[in-house]
């Protein structure tokens, strides 16, 4: 159990890799909180991650709103009077270029994925600096390392977080925090399915492109979920300011 | 074997054959130590025998296997010698960790060229030879992992260490390199780049450098982590790359590096 004691906060928490990762954080010892929008959802994921015997909250947020963030953070802290480990997973995803993305699309884009992890941080790092101890993982992407077809404002955003990673883990190294991202490539998630709704491409013929890579498939969330449990762990003590690249090679050439 | 004499780990490597050169001291030494921690067995190649051969004793103590092969990664003879001795004694290869490697801290216009042949050689050319030996094994055995050290100075430059970046570079992209040619047959390639670490090698950079240790040692540890990393910190990332865990990671530089290149 490598994560005994410890206290994990995830965002995103009731879909794909954030789902995936709350599991592994429970069977490897954790006390789990997870935000998310749909109530529903939340319910589900938290009834999974009890069944994995761990204890668990979620706290219905939005990681676009501050007081949000702040309750999320509050919530937790209540509940197991500490924090470990913050994995602002939270994303969204619009497959559009430049002149075809509106305006709120961007903003939304912009909001979630990189704000989120501003505003999550933000709250999250006071009782971490108190601790002098701490892991802050950020899911950013390949397609934040290297550009994509029709993704513009995912791109900026995803972009945005390698470096914001780096940045905080300049800030807050000698203060014994460690802050790094994974960058996965094309994973099993809803996002998926939906990316290939949305551009009209039949599914088969999608999934053939999103496996062409030197692994010759797509991930599996939960390889996902390994990388970031190596990185909330003390396996990574030395790391920080890093960009775990989870892509079956994708990025590699 | 019975469980009480196994050596305390998770299992994470158990059933698992790995090969490790430059396994005799510093990152090398403290990776096999973890992998035979991890139920792997472990063959160590290296030049120093007597180093070497208290690493293989202190596995077989802790209720490990181990077998050593001594020789240079540069000769293609020692390399093979190192890949058949692996397979003689443990009857695969499921893990190479490329790890052999040597600095000299000139500038370009110091170096001689027996040192810039010599760093390329033992940095570059060894990670040549032993993995054309280490590939067709894995692929025809349906699978296996590759793991390079490279080096944050492959990945920013430093100061009087010229040939050194430009090995640890090239390090870097035949990883990406051969992670793209061997995927197809399951055969996972990724390096680690490791920021300074308290083995032999950043200790003897003082001398290279005409430096006071101390003084060494303190820029060394002027990074966000405020510290250098220590051996078994790095062996922590190879364990990572070389077992399941990583099973979708191919092509990546792991920086372990307590955030030198993040600034």
């Amino acid at each position: 159990m490598r994560l005994a004691g410890k206290v994990a906060l995830i965002t995103g928490g009731t879909s794909g890799i954030g789902r995936a990762t709350a599991a592994l954080f429970a069977r490897e010892g954790a006390k789990v909180a997870l935000t998310g929008r749909d109530e529903v959802r939340g319910r589900v994921v938290l009834h999974e991650v009890k069944s994995a015997g761990s204890e668990a909250i979620f706290v219905r947020s939005d990681v676009r709103l501050a007081d949000d963030c702040r309750r999320a953070v509050d919530e937790t802290i209540k509940a197991f009077k500490r924090l470990d480990i913050l994995f602002n997973n939270a994303g969204v995803f619009f497959p559009h270029t430049v002149p075809d993305s509106s305006e709120e699309e961007w903003d939304q884009t912009l909001d979630v994925n990189l704000k989120g992890t501003y505003l999550m941080s933000k709250f999250a790092l006071p009782h971490m600096i108190a601790q002098r101890s701490g892991a802050i993982v950020n899911n950013s992407s390949g397609w934040g390392l290297v550009g994509g077809d029709a993704a513009a404002a995912y791109c900026a955003s995803k972009g945005g977080v390698v470096l914001l990673t780096k940045a905080m883990a300049v800030d807050h190294g000698r203060q014994g925090i460690r802050i790094n991202c994974i960058c996965p490539g094309d994973v099993e998630t809803p996002m998926l399915p939906e990316d290939a709704r949305q551009r009209g491409l039949d599914w088969d013929e999608y999934l053939k492109g999103a496996a062409n890579r030197p692994l010759g498939r797509i991930g599996k969330p939960e390889e996902i979920a390994r990388a970031v449990l190596f990185l909330a762990s003390d396996d990574s003590s030395f790391m920080t300011g890093s960009a775990l690249v989870v892509d079956g090679g994708g990025t590699a050439d | 074997m019975t469980s009480g004499s196994r050596p305390a780990g998770q299992g994470v490597l158990e059933g698992k054959v790995a090969l490790i050169t430059g396994a005799a001291s510093g990152i090398g030494r403290a990776t096999a130590l973890l992998f035979g921690r991890e139920r792997a067995a472990v063959a160590l190649f290296d030049r120093d025998e007597a180093g070497g051969r208290e690493v293989v004793r202190a596995i077989e103590e802790g209720g490990g296997r181990a077998l050593f092969v001594r020789g240079d990664v540069t000769h293609d003879e020692d390399a093979r010698r190192a890949v058949e001795g692996t397979v003689a004694g443990f009857g695969r290869l499921d893990i190479l960790f490329n790890n052999a490697g040597i600095i000299r801290r000139d500038t370009l216009v110091e170096s001689s060229e027996e040192d810039w042949d010599r760093v390329m050689a033992v940095n570059v050319k060894g990670v040549f030879l032993m993995s054309r030996l280490a590939v067709p094994l894995m692929a025809r055995a349906g699978g296996g992992v590759i793991i390079n050290t490279a080096s944050v100075w492959g990945l920013v430059g430093g100061p009087r260490a010229a040939a050194y970046c430009a090995s640890k570079g090239a390090v870097v992209l035949l990883t990406k390199a051969m992670a793209i040619d061997h995927g197809a047959d399951k055969v996972r390639v990724n390096c680690i780049c490791p920021g300074d670490t308290d083995t032999p090698m950043l200790r003897n950079e003082a001398g290279m450098l005409g430096e006071p240790m101390d003084r060494h040692m303190a820029q060394a540890a002027d990074v966000p982590l405020r510290r250098v990393a220590r051996p078994e910190e790095i062996a922590q990332a190879a364990l990572y790359l070389a077992g399941d865990a990583s099973s979708f990671v191919s092509g990546a530089p792991l920086i372990v590096d307590g955030g030198f290149v993040a600034s």
